[in-house]
């Protein structure tokens, strides 16, 4: 009754497996070597003026080598909190809603999370150019470009992200752990709250730190909210903010800016790791066990 | 045996969507004593389960009629908060699940949830219901340390720990042994037979041994009807139909 030995069908399945092994594990080096070669040119051509001085001096146009950045990063982490304020309130009480409910509205509210998802950032920078700058710029002349309303894009971009992970990883608890807590008589919003979000709470915070990513090098909405700035600004005017300052060094015809834009990415690109970091060690902290 | 009714069942006939689980279910489950609901899977026992604490609430689509009274009172009626029910009536799973907290915690959620203790009055309570589920003793030096960490049997015990916290009248347990090593299902076992003292137990098994040797009264589900329902001797030994007489002696199921 064995029948062990090789037959031709089992020698080609031995064949189609290698194969595949050998393209998956191939693709996946690729994959890891693109990334590995942008981190590695990064920081080689970064590492030139990544000194004290780059993150404690704003521009200086006479002596462009003794200039830095301290404002455009400022600018940048102001930004990013203001989004998170913006966002995170939003984008998580919806995906509660999203994830909880099953109704017709929570479809249509799907769909157009969706569409919201793909709206290029640009116009998502126009958006709010045209309701909140321009009318405030046409009362106020010389005024209406400001921290906040940059802040504000880069949340509505944030919205639809974090919508959408809450309810994916909140649809990912088992309805086990709903049922233990409901079969105590602990009331529905109790559950989600002390039981669900809790066990959520890893891949929400992942997928908030994806998107935070995602948005800190948004240059295109900056440019229509928040203009860019020599100067460490107020939030309420015009800031600078990294992607701006990345964009402006270089495009410069100053080799030495051009040069500083590397070490802006650098900057952008540590601001990210720091903050993801941060993250996974406070929600580590955070959890009871 | 003659005791005090606990729940009574009228008429109960449920439905998932179009399809009948349960035709016409009518028993009398007396107070303080264990009783077993046995058959075949997809029977309607789990689901006939879950109807006495309304656990089948949330399910879409999910209709029940007939009438379940737990000490008289409706438990559908318009006044009687599921919370509140579901607190009267705790739930064991078939399979434990802790919440991802510590052993302490776990135990004083649904005294804090139901503000029934706080400060040296919960700690007394953790420690009462962890000891009356056998569990005290193994894990009072690591109260602070994650109950993921226990064993399948242990997290079990807590999750019996964990339902008598709220101090509930009846206690249902869905087939609590059946991820269990025999060791820790014997353990269990002694449990629920202790339990019955101060507890309306009511547990649904496929092991047929277990319900022998630990209930009072045993009901037999076929395809969503109780065909049988008596004190588990007469069950046992001189069931009044054919179908029981077949499924106990392991002719079909």
């Amino acid at each position: 009754m064995t029948q062990l030995a090789k037959t031709p069908v089992l020698l080609q399945r031995r064949v189609m497996n290698a194969l595949f092994q050998v393209v998956c594990g191939l693709c996946a080096i690729l994959a890891i070597l693109i990334l590995g070669y942008v981190l590695w040119f990064l920081l080689s051509q970064g590492i030139t003026y990544f000194k004290p001085s780059f993150f404690t001096n704003l521009p200086d146009n006479v002596n462009p080598a003794l200039g830095g950045i301290k404002h455009s990063i400022i600018g940048s982490l102001n930004l990013l909190g203001i989004a998170l304020c913006i966002s995170l309130p939003i984008g998580i009480l919806s995906g509660v809603y999203q994830a909880e409910s099953s109704g017709k509205l929570s479809h249509v509210v799907r769909f157009l999370t969706d569409v919201l998802n793909g709206i290029p950032s640009i116009v998502v920078g126009l958006f709010v150019y045209a309701i909140w700058i321009l009318p405030y710029a046409l009362k106020h002349p010389g005024q209406g470009y400001s921290g906040i309303a940059g802040g504000t894009a880069l949340g509505i971009m944030m919205i639809p992200l974090v919508m959408r992970t809450t309810d994916e990883m909140l649809r990912l608890v088992p309805q086990s752990l709903w049922d233990a807590s409901l079969a105590l008589g602990t009331p529905r919003w109790r559950t989600m709250l002390l039981i669900v979000l809790p066990a959520a709470r890893n891949g929400i915070v992942t997928g908030v730190m994806l998107a935070l990513a995602r948005v800190s090098g948004e240059t295109a909405p900056l440019l229509f909210t928040v203009l860019g700035n020599e100067f460490l600004g107020p939030i309420t005017g015009p800031t600078d903010a990294l992607p701006l300052r990345l964009y402006k060094y270089a495009t410069s015809s100053d080799p030495v800016q051009n040069s500083m834009a590397w070490s802006t990415a650098l900057t952008l690109l540590l601001i990210i790791l720091i903050l993801s970091i941060l993250a996974r060690f406070l929600t580590r902290a955070g959890k009871r066990i | 045996m003659q005791t005090v009714p606990c729940v009574t069942v009228k008429n109960v006939s449920f439905w998932y969507g179009i399809n009948q689980a349960l035709f016409d279910i009518n028993m009398v489950i007396p107070q303080h004593a264990v009783t077993a609901f046995i058959g075949p899977s997809g029977c309607g026992k789990s689901t006939f389960l879950r109807c006495i604490n309304r656990m089948n609430d949330r399910i879409d689509g999910a209709k029940m009629t007939g009438t379940i009274q737990l000490n008289d009172q409706d438990i559908r009626d318009r006044t009687v908060s599921v919370e509140a029910l579901r607190r009267t009536v705790g739930m064991v799973f078939q399979k434990p699940v802790p919440f991802p907290m510590s052993i302490y915690d776990n135990i004083a959620f649904g005294p804090r949830t139901h503000r029934l203790a706080s400060g040296r009055m919960l700690d007394e309570l953790v420690e009462k219901c962890l000891t009356d589920a056998a569990l005290w003793d193994e894990v009072k030096d690591k109260l602070k340390s994650s109950a993921m960490a226990l064993s399948g049997g242990q997290q079990q015990r807590l999750c019996i720990a964990r339902t008598l916290s709220v101090s509930p009248d009846v206690i249902l347990m869905d087939e609590p042994c059946s991820a269990l090593d025999p060791n820790s299902t014997h353990r269990i076992e002694e449990l629920i037979t202790r339990l019955k003292t101060d507890y309306t137990v009511i547990i649904v098994t496929h092991n047929l041994q277990q319900a022998k040797r630990i209930s009072d009264v045993t009901g037999f589900f076929l395809r969503g009807e109780l065909v049988e329902f008596g004190p588990s001797e007469t069950v046992f030994t001189t069931p009044t139909r054919t179908e029981t007489d077949d499924y106990i002696n392991g002719r079909f199921g």
